[in-house]
């Protein structure tokens, strides 16, 4: 599988009054190309933050990118988005790495109608005439499965609903054929039904472009009906990276096997008790030197507060930052 | 108390808003939040209210507390009937019935202290002052798992999660028989989600506590609640026990919203046929004749849009308003 | 205990014993940043140590006229003399008391203006905003419509018409901001009824009054001292331009508006008559006005910061 994004090493800083939030610590992560790669965590996670710097958009002052590199083996060649010209990373955004936030209404323009915004972004991408980019918009209309896109073309944002809305962030997202598409929380607003409405859109899509996708969510029910791959953060950093499978079959870090027990299932005969984790997600603003889990996890012993745990490969495809061995129920060997 | 009598009794309960006014008041449209809405809740029972936004069930649980005052209905706490209630009698009964809200970041006065938020009920009813509600604050922070120590801070120093407990503490503090828990934890990252909902669970059996859990997460309330009623557009569409539900639903809605919530297997969910429903929920405002399901049902057949479905039982404690359901 | 979890170390900044110099830090941090409020702060302490100490740092009777010295320079250009550190006025007053005595006028003006406007404001826009409805739009209807009037032109006529006595102008300004703090005030006290904690007070059994002082109110102060800072400094303002066209306090009281307007007709030949008093309003206005930026910024999100 060849590898289309790579990133090593990034950490993200934001200054603040209180402090110094140290909210990506070291993330490092492959893509491969054609893949669904899951970035699933909690608030406080750094996942967003991953994004936002992979993307240039983290507000500059108060936030950094300290170091790291993200490596993007485009069709035109590679290049390290981190050390891109603000101008350049306009022109990748959109037009090469397509993106989907949570929340639509904040996402559009509320003063442009959705069809314009569409178009907006195949004639500064794909350089279309105005002609054209109406037509190719209301193709893309369609192909999001937005009913009526003639009438569509013409409304603001304002005058659809979630789900609508969400879909023509999409649309905008699709609309010049980008390589990678970033989608963080895509479906966490919307209603149950609308939100499988939206997840059997992306897989069609998926299927039909064949494009390379993030979703970052905090939903591992999301995550399990749509991801290949997994990756977990906690504390800034990644805990666990594994293939779909492996990820919930054996789950080897005692914060994803936290998370998994601390859902209720529809596919299971209750417990009379969920396994909650005790409790809560890392202040950031205290650099750690030790496992940011360390305090939450019933399995933490002396060598958890003397280091940061790094990521090592237990099994083919699957890594995880842990001193502990959790099948063994001891240690592990280092 | 006898465990099995029933505490809570909703019947035929209306809310309707009036939207569209001016300076000279002309209201115009009606939007039925809340459409003939039929239930009972036992005692120490959890009945799980489920729907998606703008079905109502928010409406429902304020309307039920007459914090809304009901366009028409009826509501018994045991038995008192609280929609011809006096004021002041109604006042009087709400150390009976309080509320859990939804959002942990809006619900705490951001200039009082945990000890004030957490004493003011039993402040306004006059039941307790000084030392002796100093001890009470202590202990119910106690009882929800936080440091007495922490009733001279502020919301503002807390997480989601503490704050929620907190909510549930003053919730408490007047020895309540009746919680409407109004999406608690939707707020709250997963982690602690299982925290709050198990501290729920705890408080139901130490204290015999009666909920109303309103929530838009079908696994959340299939794991806490005893029954579930499935609401849409302002209207009760099937209620059941949580396993009946989950193993038959007789709804076509039920159906497709049970198929559309993830689950957290992989395996389940590649083989997994989701019934996706067409178009969006439509404006409670104007709701669409017949049953009100029906435009976006796979199932629906002509005279669905002409007669309203009656609710009823088709088999013991399992309820279904849909003309199809046998 | 659920939620509990205390190893090594502390879970969450709640438990890290804050100490006294902790705090200091974590204050002085916002000073460092916050320095227009610190020049804010200044210039306008300045002008509020001249108005309560006035009698021991002048030397002079402001009302003292001696035309023997009038129109002398200030003391450090050629002309001047020590006695006299801003010069003379044209009645040969001495400037540097007639200024530091108007602080006195400007601050009892802008003080007990915004003392009047506030009380009468907020207690219209809290019932405007409580009650709602029908009654809410009869009572700001007119409130919008003195809003809507020039304000200059509407002070100078009523002013006019009254006369000239440090009571009429304190009422004028007392009176004719109430509409601002009411709209306000409404406008807060309507967001603050449909908060949920309003919700969960009502669902506890408060009644009326309880939301109103324990509710409301508490969670008016932020914005509304904010304002008032602004509003002080503001009369401050109107009150030179009052003086200056010759409708403030009567003539011989030593106010910086009147000081203006004496200086007015000799601005080209006794440039400093009219200065320093200039100087002196922009320094009080925008001292108040700084020190109102910085109340907003602090007050806002202080009360939003959270840990999480």
């Amino acid at each position: 599988m060849a590898t289309i994004l790579d990133v090593r090493n990034l950490t993200t800083k934001f200054y603040t009054l209180e402090g110094v939030v140290n909210a990506v610590n070291g993330v490092s992560f492959d893509l491969n190309k054609g893949e669904t790669l899951a970035i699933v965590g909690e608030s406080g996670s750094g996942k967003s933050v991953t994004m936002m710097s992979i993307l240039g958009l983290i507000p500059t002052p108060p936030g950094k990118v300290e170091q790291g590199e993200a490596i993007f083996h485009r069709a035109q060649g590679a290049c390290n988005l981190l050390e891109l010209s603000p101008k350049q990373m306009r022109d990748v955004r959109g037009g090469q790495i397509g993106f989907v936030f949570q929340d639509p209404i904040s996402t559009l323009n509320p003063v442009l109608t959705v069809g314009e915004q569409i178009s907006e972004s195949l004639t500064r991408h794909m350089g279309m005439t105005k002609f054209q980019a109406r037509e190719r918009a209301l193709e893309l209309l369609n192909d999001v499965g937005i009913p009526d896109p003639e009438l569509r073309y013409g409304c603001y944002p304002f005058q659809l609903s979630g789900g609508m809305r969400q879909r023509v962030v999409i649309a905008i997202a699709i609309a010049c054929d980008p390589q990678i598409i970033i989608a963080d929380e895509p479906t966490t607003a919307l209603d149950v039904t609308i939100q499988a409405q939206v997840i059997d859109l992306f897989k069609k899509l998926r299927e039909r472009l064949g494009v390379t996708i993030i979703w970052i969510t905090h939903d591992l029910g999301v995550v399990a009906g749509l991801a290949h791959r997994v990756l977990v953060m906690y504390g800034g950093r990644p805990v666990e990276i594994a293939q779909l499978y492996d990820l919930y079959e054996h789950p080897s870090h005692p914060y994803t096997v936290g998370l998994l027990g601390a859902l209720p299932r529809l596919d299971k005969r209750e417990a009379r008790r969920l396994v909650s984790i005790e409790g809560t997600p890392p202040d950031l603003l205290v650099p750690l030197k030790h496992c940011p889990f360390a305090w939450r996890c019933k399995y933490a012993f002396p060598r958890c507060w003397q280091a940061i745990p790094p990521l090592i490969t237990i099994e083919a495809l699957h890594q995880i930052a842990c001193f502990y061995d959790l099948e063994k129920g001891a240690p592990r060997d280092e | 108390m006898n465990n099995s009598e029933t505490l809570v009794r909703v019947i035929e309960l209306k809310k309707y808003f009036l939207i569209g006014g001016g300076l000279l008041g002309k209201q115009h449209r009606q939007v039925k939040a809340v459409d003939g809405v039929t239930f009972d809740i036992q005692h120490g029972e959890t009945l799980g209210l489920v729907g998606e936004s703008g079905c109502g069930k928010s409406t429902t649980g304020r309307a039920i507390l007459q914090l809304y005052t009901p366009t028409s209905g009826l509501v018994y706490l045991g038995k008192d009937e609280l929609t011809t209630m006096k004021s002041a009698d109604l006042r009087r009964l709400r150390t009976k019935m309080q509320m859990v809200f939804q959002d942990p970041y809006a619900s705490l006065n951001p200039r009082h202290s945990v000890q004030k938020i957490i004493g003011e009920p039993l402040a306004i009813h006059g039941l307790m002052q000084g030392k002796e509600l100093h001890e009470r604050v202590a202990e119910l922070l106690t009882l929800v798992g936080l440091e007495p120590a922490y009733m001279s801070r502020f919301p503002h120093e807390f997480s989601g999660g503490q704050r929620q407990r907190i909510m549930i503490a003053r919730a408490l503090s007047l020895n309540p028989d009746f919680l409407v828990c109004d999406e608690p934890i939707s707020a709250l990252d997963v982690s602690i989600q299982a925290q709050v909902v198990n501290l729920l669970q705890r408080l139901q059996e130490q204290l015999g506590l009666t909920y109303l859990f309103i929530a838009h997460d079908l696994s959340m309330v299939k794991h806490i609640s005893h029954r579930i009623a499935v609401m849409y557009l302002g209207k009760i569409m099937e209620m059941a026990e949580s396993d009946a539900l989950f193993e038959q639903p007789l709804h076509p809605y039920t159906q497709s919203l049970i198929s559309a919530v993830p689950i957290p297997n992989p395996r389940l969910e590649e083989k997994r046929r989701k019934i996706i429903l067409k178009g969006e929920p439509p404006s409670p405002a104007n709701p669409p004749k017949g049953c009100v399901f029906h435009p976006r049902c796979i199932q629906a057949v002509a005279e669905c849009g002409e007669v309203v479905p009656e609710f009823r039982e088709i088999h013991p404690g399992h309820s279904v308003a849909c003309l199809l359901a046998r | 205990m659920e939620g509990n979890s205390m190893a090594a170390g502390a879970d969450n900044l709640l438990d890290v014993k804050q100490t006294f110099w902790d705090r200091l830090r974590y204050f002085s941090l916002f000073l460092k940043r916050d320095t227009s409020g610190i020049i804010g702060l200044t210039l306008f302490g300045i002008v509020v140590f001249a108005a309560l100490f006035a009698p021991v740092i002048t030397q002079y009777d402001p009302l003292d006229q001696n035309l023997a010295d009038s129109k002398l320079p200030p003391s450090w250009t050629a002309g001047g003399t020590r006695d006299h550190p801003l010069g003379t006025d044209n009645l040969g007053r001495d400037l540097y008391s007639r200024i530091i005595y108007g602080a006195r006028v400007s601050l009892t003006v802008g003080f007990i203006g915004v003392i009047i406007a506030l009380s009468l404001g907020v207690l219209i826009g809290a019932f405007a905003g409580y009650i709602g409805g029908k009654f809410d739009a009869i009572i700001m209807a007119p409130i919008n419509l003195v809003l809507s009037l020039p304000y200059m032109l509407f002070v100078v006529f009523v002013a006019s018409v009254l006369g000239r006595s440090l009571f009429n102008v304190i009422m004028i300004f007392g009176i004719t901001n109430a509409p601002i703090f009411a709209r306000v005030t409404r406008g807060e006290v309507i967001r603050i009824r449909e908060t949920a904690y309003v919700e969960s007070a009502v669902c506890a059994g408060a009644r009326w009054w309880r939301i109103i002082f324990d509710h409301i109110l508490p969670n008016l102060i932020g914005p509304l001292i904010t304002l008032a800072t602004f509003e002080v400094s503001a009369m401050i303002f109107y009150e030179a331009g009052l003086g200056f066209i010759g409708l403030s306090v009567p003539p011989q009281v030593p106010s910086w508006g009147n000081m203006l307007a004496a200086g007015r007709l000799y601005l080209t030949s006794y440039p400093w008559i009219a200065t320093f008093p200039g100087v002196a309003i922009m320094f009080a206005s925008m001292g108040m006005n700084l020190v109102g930026d910085w109340l907003r910024d602090v007050l806002d999100p202080r009360l939003r910061r959270s840990r999480k």
